[in-house]
């Protein structure tokens, strides 16, 4: 019945009523909207929404419960991800699928290599990637291991890899997600020659900004449901679309309220040191946000690493509240109320397997330990109770394994820990990365009911709105150097960008 | 207080099956590996072969111990069947030059601590991998056994000394009772000591960690170095139940005891580990070793038959994950 078919350009790509249902829980249901070839078409929603879902039943992961899906005037059935390939469709998800140790050419035609009698023909190998590569990414030498390539250059192999099999349908799981502004516009660029050579593109992501930048068309999920396809982008604005999404305004989601800034706490002068090309001086005071606004690898991870005692500073110097600092260890700055909530969750922040009040607890848990080492039953249990439920930690119970939460709960119980802690100086490395919008307003509130408090607060954020949403002032950083500070009054988009993208130098 | 407006809803305490399958499967096959040896073979009741049971778990069990906490943090210990033995061959040696047993047993518990530093130290400062580290150690120490003993087993002639091997407390051999002590000693540490929790924080993602403030450094010596003179102590109670200090004994002992913890749901990749698994684990590879003795199998098929159930618990440990 479901034959395999060439894939033509110009087929459009139906949904209709797809339903997936786990056990238990409704992941999607009813799901109808055609994306028309030739246009890229927006999938927008909380985590949990349902986009990836939909996607994993577009790349063949998953086989819906009900509906079926439509390219062009055909019913498809993808079985499993090699039906999805064979039928014109690429994922590009997230995590990208390709073997670090490899080549770049071995990895675009993995699984048919051009060989004879079993010895693969390095030659033709070269050849035929330099050929999918043109026009691509002809920077990227096909013999290098992608291993070595940054995260923007692996995309565009696995874009190259899509189009190598005939993709006709291309659906980004937030592509830009850890790409550089630089590797977003090249990226966008592409999507758009996809887009006019007839193709089918879904784009999933958070950013209003290339949504409204890239998209002709968007689809808004809520909850496993279908809320709305708008045909054009022009029937919507972007507040509109937040409201659709979550149905509240984008001040109701930063809720900035000004505060009494107090004295000086954290100073930081002519601090050098591993990702710093130049030396960094600033200071924040009790009360205040100050953001830090840069692009990926301008120094700013590298700067909060340090003032977390991460890395050890090789010149300068660090005081709080006018006493001169030293710090040798993560401990030596969690000792003097330095805590830094850090960029990679997964890697760093939580321990996986430990339940939530364990992770809640991890920190705090000596100085109320008997002898700082017989484990206070009572106050870790009241402890961790406490924390989930004044930060709203979404959660069975405290005793569930912290990886089945979603992202947004798992930072919440990492600021929970924290909150076990005095704290006099709170870093956030992009704390709302990968987080729905519903939770990301709750940590908005958590970081300035900390403010009000008198804790001085560092914001590192790749996200423009984010960062003049919540900052009292932000400084921007380029190329591992201070380029500029801006108070909240001042700081616009285009500012902003200015003093982020790196200047070329003579 | 009767009336709080807000208190927080009571959570869901639902039953989970799949959490209480990962912490006690392997509890309940023990049992059930027991029981049904009990109902299918003659004499496994019998309180001699009870009693022969309990010895063998008693050496592998007192090592288990502290492997739990070396698997728990991510790492594991090779040398602790080296350790064994050289242990036994100092406390004999030092018996021998110097008559005193207390002596002989300081110094064999010295030992090995020292190369439990050593394992420590290089693992945690060094960053060098355990594999490498405690395969280094293990042939060194080995070695030094055979140094030490001039290659023969060392005989023993305080009478007081085989107190640790042949002794009993209140009926119960001594090894049991070392080995239930040990036991209840570190189920206890694992649990209720900021220690035993930071040990499987460590394990479970040693970068979060150490930032989240642990110790990450000293703890890993500490799990080392206690592990050392856990062996130590392990060999000492052998050597005593032999009677001499044998540089020979104890060659795959490393291997029999990652087994039993892995049997057991120790998870080799670090982060989960729970006393019950290093019971469950050491018990289910004894009673079937002591089954298929009574059962006159051929040691050759007994290797066959050990791998077999190791390979089938890392697969349903593997099966578990997904």
């Amino acid at each position: 019945m479901d034959a395999v078919r060439q894939p033509v350009l110009n087929d459009s790509l139906a949904f209709q009523n797809i339903g997936k249902t786990f056990p238990g829980v409704n992941a999607l249901s009813d799901i109808s909207f055609t994306a028309r070839p030739g246009s890229v078409h927006a999938l927008m929603g909380e985590n949990g929404a349902g986009k990836s879902t939909l996607l994993k039943v577009l790349g063949g992961y998953y086989q819906p419960s009900s509906g079926h899906l439509r390219i062009g005037e055909h019913e498809v059935v993808f079985r499993n991800t090699a039906d999805s390939i064979r039928n014109g469709v690429a994922v590009i998800h997230q995590e990208l699928q390709l073997v670090p140790e490899m080549t770049v050419a071995e990895n675009l035609f993995l699984g048919h290599l051009p060989a004879r009698y079993g010895i693969v023909n390095h030659r033709q190998l070269r050849q035929q990637a330099l050929q999918l590569l043109k026009g691509l990414a002809e920077e990227i030498d096909p013999n290098v291991r992608v291993g070595r390539l940054s995260l923007g250059q692996r995309q565009l192999v696995e874009i190259a890899k899509a189009l190598s099999r005939g993709a006709h349908v291309i659906a980004f799981d937030e592509p830009t997600s850890s790409l550089s502004a630089r590797e977003t516009e090249r990226l966008m660029a592409i999507i758009a020659r996809l887009r006019d050579e007839g193709r089918v593109v879904l784009y999933v992501s958070h950013r209003m900004e290339e949504v409204f930048h890239i998209c002709d068309a968007v689809t808004v999920f809520k909850d496993g449901r279908h809320v709305r396809t708008f045909e054009q982008m022009s029937e919507i604005t972007p507040d509109q679309l937040i409201t659709c999404m979550v149905g509240r305004s984008l001040d109701d989601i930063y809720d900035y309220r000004s505060r009494e800034k107090g004295g000086g706490c954290l100073s930081v002068s002519g601090l050098l040191g591993p990702g710093l090309q130049k030396p960094v001086s600033f200071e924040v005071c009790q009360g205040e946000i100050l953001g830090l606004f840069g692009l990926v690898g301008a120094g700013r991870t590298e700067l909060l690493r340090l003032l977390a005692g991460l890395e050890r500073h090789k010149a300068g110097s660090l005081a709080l509240k006018g006493e001169p600092l030293t710090l040798r260890s993560p401990r030596d700055a969690i000792a003097a109320g330095i805590l830094l909530c850090p960029e990679d969750r997964k890697k760093e922040g939580i321990v996986p397997l430990a339940s939530v009040a364990e992770n809640i607890n991890i920190s705090a848990r000596s100085s109320h330990a008997t002898w700082n080492c017989l484990i206070h039953g009572r106050w870790e249990k009241e402890n961790a109770e406490k924390q989930i439920r004044a930060l709203n930690v979404k959660t069975p119970t405290p005793d569930q394994r912290i990886k089945n939460l979603s992202g947004g709960n798992q930072q919440k119980a990492i600021l929970g820990r924290w909150l076990s802690m005095p704290m006099k100086v709170l870093l956030l490395d992009e704390p709302t990365r990968g987080i729905d919008i519903g939770a990301k307003s709750e940590i908005y509130q958590i970081i300035h009911s900390l403010a009000a408090k008198g804790i001085a607060v560092v914001v590192v954020s790749s996200d423009l709105m984010e960062i003049m949403g919540i900052a009292d002032r932000v400084m921007v950083m380029s190329e591992g150097a201070v380029t500029g500070e801006l108070s909240r009054t001042e700081a616009t988009e285009e500012k902003l960008l200015e003093l982020a993208l790196p200047r070329t130098r003579a | 207080m009767s009336t709080q407006p807000n208190v927080l809803a009571t959570p869901r305490r639902s039953f989970d099956s799949r959490r209480f399958l990962d912490d006690w499967a392997m509890m309940l096959a023990a049992l059930a590996i027991f029981a049904l040896c009990a109902l299918f073979i003659d004499n496994f009741l019998s309180p001699l072969n009870m009693r022969g049971l309990g010895l063998a778990i008693s050496t592998t069990g007192i090592a288990a111990c502290t492997m739990l906490f070396c698997l728990a943090s991510g790492h594991f210990d090779l040398s602790i069947g080296s350790v064994i033995a050289c242990a036994g061959v100092v406390a004999a040696v030092v018996m021998r030059e110097f008559h005193s047993v207390a002596l002989g047993v300081t110094a064999a518990l010295v030992m090995g601590l020292c190369v439990g530093l050593i394992n420590g130290l290089v693992i945690a400062k060094l960053k060098i991998n355990a594999l490498i580290a405690t395969l280094a150690t293990m042939q060194i120490v080995r070695g030094l056994g055979y140094i030490f003993s001039n290659g023969k087993a060392v005989g023993v002639m305080e009478e007081q000394f085989f107190v640790f091997g042949n002794g009993q407390l209140f009926g119960v051999p001594v090894p049991i009772v070392i080995t239930l002590v040990c036991i209840l000693f570190f189920g206890w540490l694992l649990n209720y000591t900021t220690f035993g929790r930071n040990t499987l924080a460590i394990g479970g993602n040693e970068e979060a960690a150490l930032l989240a403030g642990v110790h990450v450094d000293r703890t890993k010596i500490i799990i080392f170095a206690m592990h050392g003179v856990i062996g130590a102590l392990a060999g000492v109670v052998l050597a005593s139940r032999m009677t001499s200090g044998q540089p020979m004994i104890g060659q795959g002992f490393e291997l029999t005891v990652i087994s039993a913890c892995v049997l057991g749901g120790v998870s080799l990749a670090g982060g989960i580990g729970m006393i019950r698994h290093v019971i469950a684990g050491v018990l289910i590879l004894a009673v079937i070793e002591n089954a298929m003795n009574l059962k006159n199998i051929d040691t050759f098929y007994q290797y066959v038959i050990r791998g077999t159930i190791l390979l089938l618990a890392v697969v349903i440990d593997r099966l578990k994950q997904r």
